[in-house]
């Protein structure tokens, strides 16, 4: 057999990309070729990870040599590529088990994103336990991938939903956390927000959940990919992150969940994969994950997802999410001091509760106009409500504009907004 | 590529920053209809007051970016005091030139012909529109297109209710 993962994924990683904890950030943007473009004859300042992160010609090489080599249908074919099919999509899984702390890979189900793992956990989990008089508590920060799967079981099965309030500070009010628990049999809360940036107290939160004998779905899409991910140590029972917020490709995202609680779940979608005898009157279910993994899975995506599991760990988290905080603090600091009041970021002041996500309202410009004009200087912002509209109510603004930051991101590029939000101010004004 | 001048031209700022016929209309006898833009969250409330076979007064509430609150600014000054037909016809005639892009892309394999009864925009009718066609910029800018076109929509809307309410 031929040494097709040798290599794959790892190789321009290898070389330093971090030295005492420092990110080398000149190199590290290198390795993105989109990052190389420009956009009206200016350098593409990508601000938009909080989104869609890019992604490493390590993980496009990955993807790339897998078709070219090895692709074939999982678990199914008997023959030499197949099986490499099959050993590199569940080598896949044990980088992901390993770079989020699960206790094994089986514990590990790949799905199309966070969205689809938040509404397996709704739809099967959910479905089996919550009922009439059941309450399910989540946050007004949610973003609407951990509200609307929620919602929609509520309307079918009759659930009270609660919220942690936000406070003036951003942060998740927990001053009455005990008693919005009583009864609560799920608590949905998201590790890091998409619009604000804070950082939730999910530990604690699940602490208090358990004591209430409710079960924590932690929502990771805006955490696993800049925070070391420990979801044992986080308190959580159920758990979603996405790849292509991580470097990795789009439709591919992980649930976590504890072993008994999948084995005792009933499946999601059917279909191929997920049985383990079909007859025409009935079915039995395959071994967990592959319970929950109907249809042919994106294995090429898994590839793809590893080789970033990869080059992100040859940097080491820790030393990306120092990078963000200083990243942040620079911005916070550099941004304010250029602009004053002008401009309003609606998040924590503290780097140290907050990831590198600045929702801005700069004068009365709307977010529209300003990500408008701020393209045209090449820097991309997400404008919009941000999929998370019960939170902009509460803020009190119908979109802001989201500027986000993540190990490709400089200095350079947080001036380069300071710059473009200047000249926003003078066509409007 | 399309510069920020083809956008943002001065009536437009102009309206934006000065929008025409703010405001609130008793209800009844004006109808209240709200339109979103759910990809962006802006929204617009219109009040319309139709009498006889006139629309004898607009005003226009909510909140959005230049390109929505200027084009509502701009729909409510061009529609008052006109005929239902005629301001149908408008409606008919800035709709169709937001999808001038779309034309145009269709005409790279043939003649352009629009599929819906919008129809394709008669260059000579874009003189109709007056400050209107000023948003024609808007047109380079696709993802912009739904701000332009909020507020008719909801003003069909309107209409159409007025019409079942008044039938």
């Amino acid at each position: 057999m031929t040494s097709t993962t040798a290599a794959a994924g790892t190789g321009p990683a290898l070389q330093p990309r971090a030295r005492e904890g420092q990110l080398d950030v000149a190199r590290i943007k290198a390795d993105f070729p989109v990052l190389g473009r420009q956009v009206y004859g200016r350098r593409l300042v990508f601000l938009d990870s909080a989104a869609s992160s890019q992604r490493p010609r390590a993980v496009l090489e990955a993807m790339d040599q897998y078709y070219e080599t090895t692709h074939a249908n999982v678990h199914r074919g008997v023959y030499a590529i197949a099986e490499e099919a099959t050993r590199r999509y569940e080598e896949a899984r044990a980088k992901v088990a390993r770079f989020i702390g699960a206790g094994s890979a089986s514990e590990v189900v790949f799905t199309k994103n966070v969205t689809e793992a938040i509404n397996l956990v709704a739809q099967t989990w959910g479905r089996r336990h919550l009922g009439p008089g059941d309450a399910v508590l989540l946050t007004e920060m949610e973003h609407h991938a951990n509200l609307v799967p929620w919602l929609m079981l509520a309307e079918e099965r009759g659930l009270e939903l609660r919220y942690l309030p936000v406070g003036e500070d951003y942060l998740l009010d927990l001053s009455d956390l005990e008693r919005l628990l009583d009864g609560v049999k799920l608590v949905g809360i998201t590790l890091v927000s998409n619009v604000l940036g804070t950082i939730n107290p999910v530990a604690q939160v699940a602490e208090a959940a358990h004591g209430a004998g409710a079960l924590v779905l932690g929502d990771g899409a805006q955490y696993t990919p800049h925070i070391t991910t420990r979801v044992r140590e986080l308190g959580c029972d159920f758990f979603g992150f996405t790849g292509h917020k991580m470097l990795g490709p789009t439709g591919i995202g992980c649930l976590w969940a504890r072993r008994e609680l999948l084995e005792e779940m009933p499946p999601f979608l059917g279909g191929g994969e997920m049985i383990s005898d079909v007859r025409l009157d009935g079915f039995s279910t395959n071994e967990v994950p592959w319970k929950f993994e109907a249809g042919t899975p994106p294995i090429a995506e898994a590839v793809g997802l590893g080789a970033a599991i990869d080059y992100l760990s040859a940097i080491g988290l820790d030393a990306v999410r120092a990078h963000e905080v200083a990243l942040t603090s620079y911005a916070l600091r550099s941004l304010a001091d250029r602009h004053g009041d002008d401009l309003r970021i609606f998040g924590p002041a503290d780097v140290a509760l907050r990831g590198g996500v600045l929702s801005l309202a700069y004068k009365d410009v709307h977010a529209h106009d300003l990500s408008q004009v701020l393209d045209q200087s090449g820097v991309c912002v997400r404008a919009g409500h941000h999929c998370a509209k019960p939170l902009m109510r509460r803020l009190g603004v119908p979109a802001t504009a989201r500027a986000s930051f993540y190990l490709y991101n400089d200095e350079a590029d947080v001036d380069a907004l300071g710059e473009a939000l200047a000249e926003a101010g003078k066509l409007f004004f | 590529m399309p510069g920020l001048e083809d956008l943002y031209r001065e009536i437009i700022l102009d309206h934006y920053r000065n929008p025409r016929n703010r405001g609130e209309l008793d209800c009844p006898p004006a109808l209240r209809v709200e339109g979103f833009n759910p990809l962006c969250g802006d929204e617009i409330v219109l009040y319309i007051k139709v009498e006889g076979d006139k629309v004898s007064d607009l005003k226009v509430g909510g909140q959005g970016c230049s390109i929505s609150q200027s084009s509502a600014s701009m729909m409510s000054a061009a529609v008052k005091g006109r005929s239902v037909a005629e301001v149908r016809s408008l409606i008919r005639t800035f709709k169709s030139m937001m999808s001038i892009h779309e034309a145009h892309l269709d005409a790279g394999g043939g003649d352009g012909e629009d599929d819906d009864g919008a129809g394709a925009l008669d260059p000579s009718t874009i003189g109709d529109l007056g400050d209107l066609a000023a948003l024609q910029g808007v047109v380079k800018f696709p993802v912009r297109i739904k701000c332009a076109t909020l507020s008719w929509n909801t003003l069909a809307e309107g209409l159409d209710q007025a019409g079942g309410a008044a039938g």
